[in-house]
């Protein structure tokens, strides 16, 4: 590689590189931006606080909550699991883990819209017990869980795997509880990790589209997302509201985006590793 | 006996990893577990150490049962292969971490440490993280770890693999000084037959998940029982015929016949040596400088042997014919070995 340091294929790399992300990043959040303000500050401020919009930002960080707090949750034990015990079936959990991202999203749509719809065997007993999870919040969380599933403990797997059980096997003799190891031991290794796979996960679960279409049925300020509520402003050719509701979740990812590097740069201070 | 395993058994899948192995060691003893790579020695380790759970068999340690004992509770030290020490904590809270878990009085804490952070000769670093540190003071390091709660049964797995070939030598001495120093009892695996027969009391032989022999280094290196032990120490050759050479019993059912190098006398065509009538031309192929002697390569009798030579005898040459005799060698029978002296050496008449 030193050959090619100051070299033509260098700056030839680089340049492709921030025309790529110029092309394909900057330039379509700038039109976002410009469109969501093309009628002024006025109309930007009352599409945005539009009753519809709110309840629809309400509802895309409340199933974005319920789906990064499971799959942290889940995230942890399945990558725990599957790198630091040996036990049967584990090659069939690793594949089960990576299923929501090989599935499209319109097909899981359709398959919990099957699974606890009118024509699923259990529909009565959801009935009975009065839970609506088709057309319905539930619903949409459910989906959103299913297809953001993976990125967490896909981040972690590598990392504990790389890291073997020994340092665990080590405190384990030594006495120490498995919740003790957790903290003193594992954590501490997989957390910039950890943290990783949160972000991705939250900015996926906001974003998601087609399983939460499937099974939102589209009622205005009940089952709606912000996704789903751009393409309602866009298909009803109202594209300033739709621009400006589009920043909204521009704004969120970036403010996502602000507190990771806030954490990591505290990391890094701290001397720690941070990848 | 202080440990001891009673037809332990353990598969991994369908690979038997130990094979009905069975042994005692005595307290305050220093054991070389001493096996080929893939032979089951950390699998042994493990299960004394309760890592792993045998299919069948006993473990005892210090007259108890342990089979069912959680391993912090069988008062072991372990050493791991590679360390394994707690990358995100500094040396001081690598070595402090088991008597924090017990819960040890503060005060009592910092002494311990700092106590054995002089005996490990690492004054001045406790704040280092182990990636500070070099290959011989992580081993350190762990070591002290591991006899910080003072253990009655130190597990040492590998404890040198790690080390470049320099400071393993001092290494070993080091450790072994300040186990006997200590008095704990201890077991440490090793592939290296040199190492093992260096700093152990007493060498378990393992291979294929069996053991094969016990004893002092002294005996099984000069006493080999089995076919496998025979052929571990040493640079050893192995013979088609051993019939072609003079003097030896013949025996029924022999499967190989080994010779290690100083069984074997090297002299040069024209120079007086005793057993002349038993020895057999062979020629040189190969001769390689080892310091203090020199390794020749030699074909006789349609075999090629191995044998030394020292320095102050007149050089021999590649291509060099040579009077080859053989003290003793060793043979194999159904997995036996038995050794065969020369029968010259006790037939008088020859040296008239
Ligand atoms: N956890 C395990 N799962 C499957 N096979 C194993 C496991 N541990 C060890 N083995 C197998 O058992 C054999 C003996 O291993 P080991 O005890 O580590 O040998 P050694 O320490 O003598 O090199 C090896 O062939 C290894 O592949
Ligand atoms: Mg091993």
């Amino acid at each position: 590689m030193k050959k090619t340091d100051t070299g033509i294929t260098k700056w030839l790399l680089i340049g492709i590189s921030f025309l790529f992300i110029f092309v394909m990043l900057v330039l379509p959040l700038f039109t976002v931006i410009t469109e969501a303000f093309r009628n002024g500050w006025a109309a930007y401020q009352e599409a945005v606080t539009d009753e519809y919009t709110v309840k629809a930002t309400l509802l895309t960080l409340e199933a974005t909550f319920f789906a990064v707090l499971f799959n942290t949750i889940f995230g942890l034990f399945a990558a725990w699991a599957v790198t630091k015990f040996r036990f049967r079936g584990k090659k069939i959990l690793t594949t089960l883990i990576d299923i929501p991202v090989t599935v499209s999203p319109i097909i899981a749509g359709l398959i919990f819209v099957l699974t606890f719809g009118r024509q699923s065997a259990i529909y009565p007993i959801l009935q009975k017990m009065d839970i609506d999870i088709v057309f319905a919040v539930p619903g949409i969380v459910l989906a959103t869980i299913f297809v953001t599933f993976p990125f967490i403990s896909r981040e972690l797997i590598p990392v504990l795997e790389a890291q073997g059980t020994d340092e665990e096997e080590a405190a384990a003799l030594m006495g120490e509880k498995w919740s003790g190891i957790f903290r003193k031991i594992t954590f501490p290794h997989i957390k910039w990790a950890f943290l990783y796979g949160i972000v991705l996960c939250t900015a996926r679960a906001m974003g998601e589209f087609g399983a939460v279409s499937v099974l939102s049925g589209h009622l205005r300020g009940k089952t709606n997302t912000l996704p789903l509520h751009v393409e309602i402003l866009f298909n009803e050719f109202k594209y300033v509201p739709a621009f400006a509701v589009s920043s909204i979740l521009v704004l969120i990812a970036i403010v996502i985006l602000v507190i990771r590097s806030m954490i990591e740069y505290i990391g890094k201070r701290n001397g720690e590793d941070v990848r | 006996m202080y440990v001891e395993l009673r037809d332990i058994n353990k598969s991994f899948g369908n690979f038997k990893a130990s094979d009905q192995v069975s042994f005692g060691i005595e307290k305050g003893s220093f054991i070389g577990l001493l096996g080929p790579s893939g032979s089951g020695k950390t699998t042994i380790l493990r299960m004394i150490a309760g890592l792993e759970t045998p299919d069948s068999g006993e473990i005892l340690i210090n007259g108890k049962v342990v089979n069912d004992i959680h391993p912090s509770k069988r008062g072991i030290g372990f050493v791991f292969q590679n360390y394994a020490l707690f990358r995100y904590m500094t040396v001081y809270d690598n070595i402090a971490f088991g008597l924090k878990v017990q819960k040890a009085d503060r005060k009592y804490i910092k002494e311990r440490v700092a106590e054995l952070i002089s005996l490990i000769g690492l004054n001045g670093l406790e704040k280092r993280y182990p990636s500070q540190l070099s290959g011989g003071q992580r081993q350190r390091v762990a070591f002290a770890r591991a006899i910080a709660p003072n253990p009655q049964l130190l597990l040492l797995d590998e404890p040198f693999a790690a080390i470049d070939a320099k400071v393993r030598q001092e290494l070993r001495t080091w450790l072994r000084e300040t186990i006997t120093k200590l008095g704990i009892t201890s077991i440490f695996v090793t592939h290296d037959q040199d190492e093992a027969i260096e700093v152990a009391d007493k060498i378990i032989i393992t291979n294929k998940g069996r053991v094969e022999q016990i004893g002092t280094p002294a005996e099984v290196y000069r006493d080999p029982q089995t076919a496998f032990t025979a052929s571990f120490f040493g640079r050893t050759s192995f013979l088609t015929d051993y019939r072609k050479f003079k003097s030896f019993a013949d025996m029924e059912n022999v499967e190989q016949a080994i010779v290690r190098p100083e069984f074997v006398k090297v002299a040069k065509l024209d120079e007086n040596i005793v057993y002349r009538a038993s020895a057999s031309e062979g020629i040189v192929l190969q001769t390689a400088f080892r310091g203090n002697t020199t390794e020749l390569t030699i074909e006789v009798n349609g075999s090629t042997i191995y044998a030394h030579r020292g320095l102050n005898h007149p050089e021999i040459k590649v291509g060099e014919k040579v009077n080859v005799f053989l003290y003793r060698i060793f043979v194999t029978s159904e997995n036996k070995a038995y050794l065969l002296e020369n029968k010259t050496l006790s037939d008088n008449s020859v040296y008239i």
